[in-house]
This record gives C-alpha cells, structure tokens and sequence, in this order.
C-alpha cells in the first residue's frame, strides 16, 4: 500500500468529479426527498404530507410482496451464480489460445442491451417459435412462461444467470490468475489433494473478488428492470414485478409522485444499508487475522 | 482426469451461445418463415432486415445516437476520473475516505429511483433529448465505477515515480500527462471497457431522457416491438447488430480484462 | 536423506527442440552426495529453477532419469518423492493458524496426532515460532511467514532433500543473515541434504559447502569456494565468481609466448600446441597480478582504494586490466610493470580452462 501524505490542494483534483455527481446525485435526489413528504394535484401544486408516504408504502401489501419477490428473487440468483461462476474459472484453462475464446465468448452476454437480452430471451422461450420452449415441450413438459407463473420466474432466473453468471467467472478467474505458481507447488509437495487446494489455497485468496462479485451482483440484481420488463412486463400476474418495475408503474404509469418517492429512498436505503452491513462484516472478519 | 476439466467452460459456452444463436438465425429469416414454420437455420436466407436497418434513417440513426452518447460518456468519465482517482491513490485530505464511499454509494443507486427526476431536471435545463443529457446521466454510475478501477491502478505504481519526476523538475500537469498517464494506460483501457459497457446496455435512463433526437437503437427497438406488432425478424436483425460493438470491444480488451477485475480496492 | 544422482539429464520446454537453444538445460550428469550443503549458483534465467523442479518432480525431464539412492523417482510426483522447497516469497495457507500450517504435510501423510504434536513443537521451537503457534498465518511479517515455508520441510524427519529457491529474496538484510546462519546451524544438527538456488555468490558461499556453477543451462563446475575461486573451470566461473572477477585476456600463441596483439605477455609457460583452437584466453584474477621491476608495461588509468584494498585499473595496448593490491602498498603513479602469478594464471581453449596446460612450469 502506497504511504498517502496529506494535502488538502487534491480537494482541486476531486472537484471535477464531485461537481458532475453531485449535479447528477444530490438534485434529483432532493427532488425526490421533496416529492416524498408532498402531495400534488399536478398544476405544480404541492402539500406538505409529512411521512404519511413512508406510512403508506411500508404498510402497503403492495410493496411488501414485491420485496419479499426481490429478496427470494435475488437470494436465488446468488446461490446460483457465485458457485456456479467459481466451478467455471476453476475449470477454465490457464494459458493458450482457449484463454481468449473463453473470455471473448463469455464477456458477449455482459455488453448486450439490457432490452436486446430481454428480447433475446423472449424469442428463445416461447414456446412457439423459440427454440427453448420448443424443447422443454418436446420433452414433455407443458412449458409457456407468458401464461404459467412458476415457468415466468424460471426464466427469468435462467435469462439472469445466462447475463451474469459470466461477470463472477471473469472476477473469480482474475483471482485465480493472481495466485503464484508456487502456492500449487508447495501444496503438490505438502500432499494437498485437490480439494484442500480449493479450501485453503483458492478460496482464501479468492475471497478479495468474490466480496466484489456478491456486492456487484446483490446491487444489480436488486435493481434489476430492463430484463424482466421486456421478457414478461411484469408478469404472469405479479410473478416477476420486482421492486424496480413496480417503482416505474407507480411513477411512471399511476404519475403517484409523493409514494414512488417514499419507496425510491426506502428503496435505496435498504440496498446501502445491505451492502454496509455486508462489507463491514467481511472486512471485520480480515481484520481478526 | 482431463477432458471433463474443459468440459465445463465448453457446455457453459454453448449455454451461453444458444439464445445468442438463435437471434441470429432469427435475423436472416423472413416473418412468414418465423411465424409459419419451426427450423433451426433460415430455410429462406433473406437480408432484407438488415437492409432495411441500414436505409431507414429512424433505425441506423438510434445506432449513430448510441454511439455518440456512449463515447462521449466514456471520454467525460474517464478524463474527470483520472485526476480524481490519482489524488485518492497518493494524498490524505478531508474527508478522503466519505467522499469515495459516497461516490461508490452512487453506483447502488437504482436508475428507477432516478428515472423521474432526471427527466424533470434535464428537461428544466433545456438538455432533454440531447445525447450530452444521456452521457452526463451514465456519469452517475460510471464516474464512480471509472474513479475505483483507475485508483486500483494507480496505487500498484510507486509513488518513486512521482518523487522522480519532481525532482527533475516536471510541473504536476506535465508529469501527470507525459509520465503518469502513459505508465497506466492498461488501467485506462480497462475503465474505459466498464464505462462503455455500461453505458451501451443501459437503457432505462437514455429512454426517459429521449425522445426523438438522440433516441437510442434500444429504444428503437422496444416501439418497434409493441406498434408495429410481430416483426420479429427486423427486430432480431436490430439486436444482432447490438452485439457486434461490444463484441469489438471485448476482443480489443481481453488480455486486460482479468487483469482490470482483479484490481480496485474493495 | 539421499544422494541424488542425475543421469544425462536434460530439458526442454518446447515440444521438438531443435537448435541448441530450445533446451532450458543441456544435457548432464551430477552427484549430489547425501548430506552435502550444496549452491546452485548462477544469473537469472541460467536454469537453476528449472533443475530445481525436476529435481523436485514438480518439472518432469525432457531426457534422461534422476535416482534418489538407487530408485529411480524420474516417473514419481513430488510426494511421493519426499522432498521439501522453500520458495522464492512465502508461501504459507493463509487461513490455517501457523500450527496446522505446520501440521498440514504431517496430517495429510496420515501420521498420528502424537507424532504430530511433538514434531511440530519440535520444530516451532527450532525456529522461535512457539509464540505464534495459535495466530493465524496470514498476520506474520515476512520473514515468519519464510519460517513457517522452512518449518513446513522440516517437520518431515524423513525428508530426502531440502531444496531453496532464492528463499530470502523478500526478507529484510538484517534477518536474512539470521536465517541463513539459522539455516546453517539446522544443517549442521540434522544432515539434511540441502540444496539452495541462488543468484548472489556472498549467499551460495557462506551457505554451501559445495557451489555449482550454471550458465544458459549448463553446469560449468563443481567445486568448494576456494576451487572455483582459485581454479574457476570455465572464463564465466572466473568472471561471475569474485569481485571484480577475474581478467581475461584474448590471446593469440605464438612459438616464443602468448601474444594480446603485438604484446608478448609475461608468461612462460609453453604455447605451441594451441594453433587449432578457435578462442584462446589468458585468465588471471586481479588479486594474481602484481606490480614488479619488470614485466608487462602497462599505463594506470585509474586507482581506488575500497577499504582495505586498493584497485587499479591499468591498461596496456587496447587491453584493459584490473589489479588488487593490499592498501598498505605504495602504486606507481602513473604507469608501471606487472607480473601474473603463474600458479593463479590459466589458459583457456574455447572458455573452458586446459588444466594439463596448468600444471607444466
């Protein structure tokens, strides 16, 4: 770690930053905050409400299935994507020509439009014309996510862990990149078999990247939209109106300001709040050592 | 003991090359044929979709518009992040360490949240529908993210090559361009990679804050979906063509890809 | 414990080597008696790690077989084979405490919880790790961490060789002296065959009782530090091995003596037999040149006094010598005459030293 010595000029060099955050932070924030105390007839008319909103949205059924669907949803894909995503880097080869086809081939899913895999998911499942749902049909299983609710959240599971599993299996195999040589050979001499090599040389030093991985994927998968929004609108139902969708119906659709601001910041709150808690306690677990 | 090691990357790779297959073949087939009969290539190889994207001004016009707010994005991000990242990785100041946090708290932030108030801000100050409205609106999540990548960076450079070049008598802006920028161009090529890849799939944000003028391709592409009802071969066509530059992108990065994961402090 | 034995032993880490370069190490054939303390001295990159890793079964040779005793092991894994290596930094598991640290090559060869615990005290407290026995690894400075890579090898009585690969490049000056004479003194107590790579002749002299000297994948010579220091082999032993190394001194051999351009050198020894070599070579240590009434005439170019040494740099034609003198000797000042020291002066025939040759008077 580099010594930092002290100068308050560098406050000179953050400024830039600061100034395009803030104007892109701190306004609309405060217009949210502001919404979310006031009730408005349109007209540019405003009442002050006080928390009845907060009062609103944390008693409402409404928002308490979405987050129950969120965290169940979010919970589920990160049982399946961090294993999943440390077994692949485990298994990719170290150097060659495949290194880079891997990379190449695995890294498509992360730069496509959220929408374009929405769409792409759309026409891969139906059960009609895609060719997923033409085969789970084919064996048997009557399968058609725009009517039957379990299959609609299924694939939505399936299309997140084809569009994410890939950035834990980029981070995990940078870490795994990271570990000398020297470490396996050590191991070979000691008589490590190959899962104590995993327990007590892979994942000890895997543990810097997959602390980013669960964060990055905890955020993302917590304020997913785009995806579902186009593979299933929301629906069967309900099924798969997580917190972000029901967000936009409420202020996009229903035009509700002052409740779609009470949930954004309690919302936000809770995914800061998650991702403190999370890091703290890693990080007090490092500092044990 | 070795074939099934390779085994696993492979089946995962054709998973994840199966939906992206089948937008393909999607994209060459005629409406009749997707909606008639059930084949796995296109029966009848047709073009016509893509010629169609690249004559109709409204479609190659959202790929020009997505583009340009995405590189310029990418340029403010990277160029305001560099002094930024470079005065967290060598001073102490005030309120160091709530000022990048705070920054970081800006990437959790759920574009929903901001949707409403961004349109109503940037309409207020005449940018709505301009592609700077949607490039300083990614600023929100990829300055943060530009900021942590490039610090990750720079604190592996010794501080020495600060000292050095001091004491031989190079200003700070000189030193910073001349000297520092070059020794950490692999980090830069690395944020750059994030910030446009986060601004080429964002979508939510770029559509409440457009409507004609800089309408992005995705956006296109969602009207397309729901007015003009079932051309599903058009609108493969269009996401095919989404892919190909992110697929320039990755190729021209991938040997610093694993290398930029690894970095940026946690 | 083992003597080693390499039988024309040779690798390559290119699939179909052809030209001399392809081979990491050429071919050889070496005895590594048991209980030696040996160096294996050479620049980066000369394949002292690669002839580590085969020895160690971690690199599998290209040709040839390696015997412990007489076992042949080429075909074994390194543990099966027995042997232990300390590593360039430390390598220690991080989320073990530095007991298990300890422990862990003992429990993984099914030894029982006894054995265990006393072996590990045993050595803990060899290396003044007790302290720490309980504390997680990762905490420990560098060189704890060093100690615990050592204490991991040592607490395998039955060991057959203990092998260091530049083991005390990350640790501190002021311990890596501690550690080597640590190391010394376990080798003294225990008769382990050890083998230490490094690149810094200080360290392979004060640890080994034998240096092997290697160069682009060849062994050049076997020898205890005053063989390599006073008969180096080869013109790169002689110039590695040393400080300043030694002289050389292109020559040609003519009828009446040894010519470096139209200077007759002063040398008496025989020339005649040389006229097919393709490089010839006078080799003399700065040490083994001296100031005299007669003699070579030479210029002094330049003079330094380095403690309790003078060093002249001297010169004579294009050629350009070096010289040491005790620093209580008067030099001349600014030219001068010198002498070899025919014991200390050698001939070299393609760089490798003609040893009948040293030996006539």
């Amino acid at each position: 770690m580099i010594n930092r010595t002290h100068n308050e000029k560098a406050w000179l060099l953050v400024l830039p930053v600061v100034i395009l955050v803030a104007f892109n932070a701190v306004i609309p924030l405060m217009t949210v905050v502001n919404y979310s105390f006031q009730e408005t007839f349109g007209n540019n008319q405003f009442f002050w409400e006080g928390v009845k909103w907060y009062e609103q949205v944390l008693n409402s059924e409404r928002f308490h299935q979405a987050l129950g669907r969120q965290i169940f949803f979010t919970a589920t894909i990160l049982i399946i994507e961090i294993p999943l995503g440390i077994a692949i880097a485990l298994c990719m080869p170290k150097k060659g020509i495949g290194v880079s086809i891997c990379l190449v081939l695995m890294a498509l899913p992360l730069l496509i439009p959220w929408n374009v895999v929405g769409a792409m998911w759309n026409i891969f499942a139906l059960p009609d014309i895609g060719l997923l749902g033409r085969m789970i049909n084919g064996l048997g299983i009557d399968y058609n996510f725009t009517q039957q609710p379990i299959a609609a959240w299924l694939t939505v599971v399936l299309m997140d862990v084809w569009h994410w599993t890939s950035l834990v299996v980029l981070l995990c195999y940078a870490g795994l990149c990271a570990i000398p040589d020297a470490y396996y050979q050590a191991a070979r001499i000691d008589g490590a078999n190959r899962w104590q090599i995993f327990r007590f040389i892979q994942l000890p030093k895997l543990k810097r990247v997959l602390i980013i991985a669960v964060l990055l994927r905890f955020m993302d998968s917590f304020m997913i939209y785009t995806e579902p929004f186009v593979l299933t609108g929301g629906g069967p139902g309900n099924t798969t109106t997580f917190l972000s969708i029901d967000l936009a119906k409420i202020a996009l659709g229903q035009f509700d300001l002052g409740p779609a601001a009470a949930m954004s910041l309690i919302y936000f709150i809770m995914i800061l709040l998650f991702c403190w808690v999370f890091y703290t306690l890693m990080m007090r677990d490092e500092s044990e050592q | 003991m070795k074939s099934p090691r390779w085994l696993v990357p492979t089946l995962y790779i054709i998973f994840l090359m199966l939906p992206i297959y089948w937008l393909i073949n999607m994209s060459f087939k005629t409406t009749n044929e997707i909606l008639g009969t059930f084949t796995l290539w296109p029966q009848e190889f047709t073009l016509e979709n893509y010629r169609k994207i690249f004559t109709d001004p409204t479609w190659y016009n959202g790929y020009i518009n997505s583009i340009l707010y995405v590189v310029m994005n990418t340029v403010i991000s990277v160029s305001v992040a560099l002094p930024a990242a470079y005065a967290f990785s060598r001073y102490k100041f005030m309120g160091d360490k709530h000022l990048f946090f705070w920054l970081l708290t800006n990437r959790m932030a759920p574009p929903a949240v901001f949707a409403l108030p961004f349109f109503q801000f940037y309409s207020a100050v005449g940018l709505f529908d301009t592609h700077i409205a949607v490039a300083l609106a990614h600023c929100l999540f990829n300055i943060p993210l530009a900021v942590w990548i490039l610090e990750g960076f720079m604190s592996g450079v010794p501080k020495e090559l600060d000292e050095t070049a001091y004491i031989d008598g190079y200003s700070f802006w000189r030193f910073f361009v001349r000297i520092f920028i070059p020794t950490i161009t692999a980090g830069i090529g690395v944020a750059a990679f994030f910030c446009f890849m986060f601004s080429w799939v964002e979508l939510l944000l770029a559509k409440t804050l457009t409507s004609v003028a800089a309408k992005p391709i995705a956006a296109t592409m969602t009207r397309t979906a729901s007015t003009s009802g079932y051309e599903l071969g058009l609108l493969a066509a269009a996401g095919t063509l989404t892919i190909i530059p992110g697929a320039f992108v990755i190729y021209f990065v991938r040997n610093y890809i694993a290398k930029g994961f690894a970095l940026g402090r946690v | 414990m083992a003597k080693i034995t390499l039988n024309n032993l040779a690798h390559s880490y290119v699939d179909n080597p052809e030209s001399d370069e392809d081979w990491a190490l050429k071919e050889m054939t070496l005895e590594w008696e048991d209980g030696g303390a040996y160096a294996l001295l050479g620049p980066s990159g000369c394949g002292k790690t690669t002839l580590l890793n085969i020895i160690s079964g971690l690199l599998k040779p290209s040709t040839g077989s390696i015997l412990f005793d007489q076992q042949d092991v080429t075909e074994l894994t390194p543990e099966q084979r027995n042997i232990a290596q300390v590593f360039q930094f430390p390598v220690v598991y991080d989320t073990m405490t530095v007991y298990d640290n300890l422990a862990f090559p003992l429990k993984n060869r099914n030894l029982d919880q006894a054995t265990i615990n006393q072996r590990v005290s045993e050595v803990a407290q060899m290396l003044e790790l007790e302290s720490v026995l309980n504390k997680k690894a990762a905490g420990l400075t560098a060189d704890g961490k060093q100690k615990i890579s050592l204490g991991r090898g040592l607490v395998r009585s039955d060991v057959n060789v203990i092998m260091f690969d530049e083991p005390l490049t990350v640790i501190d000056p002021k311990l890596k002296w501690l550690l080597r004479s640590k190391l010394k003194e376990l080798h003294r107590r225990f008769n382990f065959t050890m083998i230490y790579v490094t690149h810094d002749q200080t360290e392979a002299l004060t640890f080994a009782d034998k240096i092997v000297v290697m160069e682009q994948g060849k062994v050049l010579q076997v020898g205890t530090s005053q063989e390599l220091f006073e008969q180096p082999q080869h013109t790169f032993v002689g110039h590695f091995i040393g400080s300043p190394g030694m002289n050389r001194i292109e020559v040609t051999a003519k009828d009446d003596g040894f010519y470096a351009g139209n200077t007759r050198l002063p040398i008496n020894k025989s020339s005649t037999p040389y006229n097919h070599a393709k490089s010839l070579s006078i080799g003399v240590r700065p040490e083994h040149v001296y100031f005299s009434d007669q003699g070579l005439d030479v210029k002094i170019n330049k003079c330094e006094d380095i403690g309790r040494y003078k060093l002249a740099n001297i010169q004579f034609d294009d050629t350009e010598l070096k010289l040491l003198a005790s620093s209580e000797q008067a030099l001349p000042e600014s030219s001068g005459r010198v002498n070899f020291d025919p014991k200390f002066t050698h001939l070299y025939v393609d760089g490798w030293r003609d040893n009948e040759w040293a030996i006539l008077e």
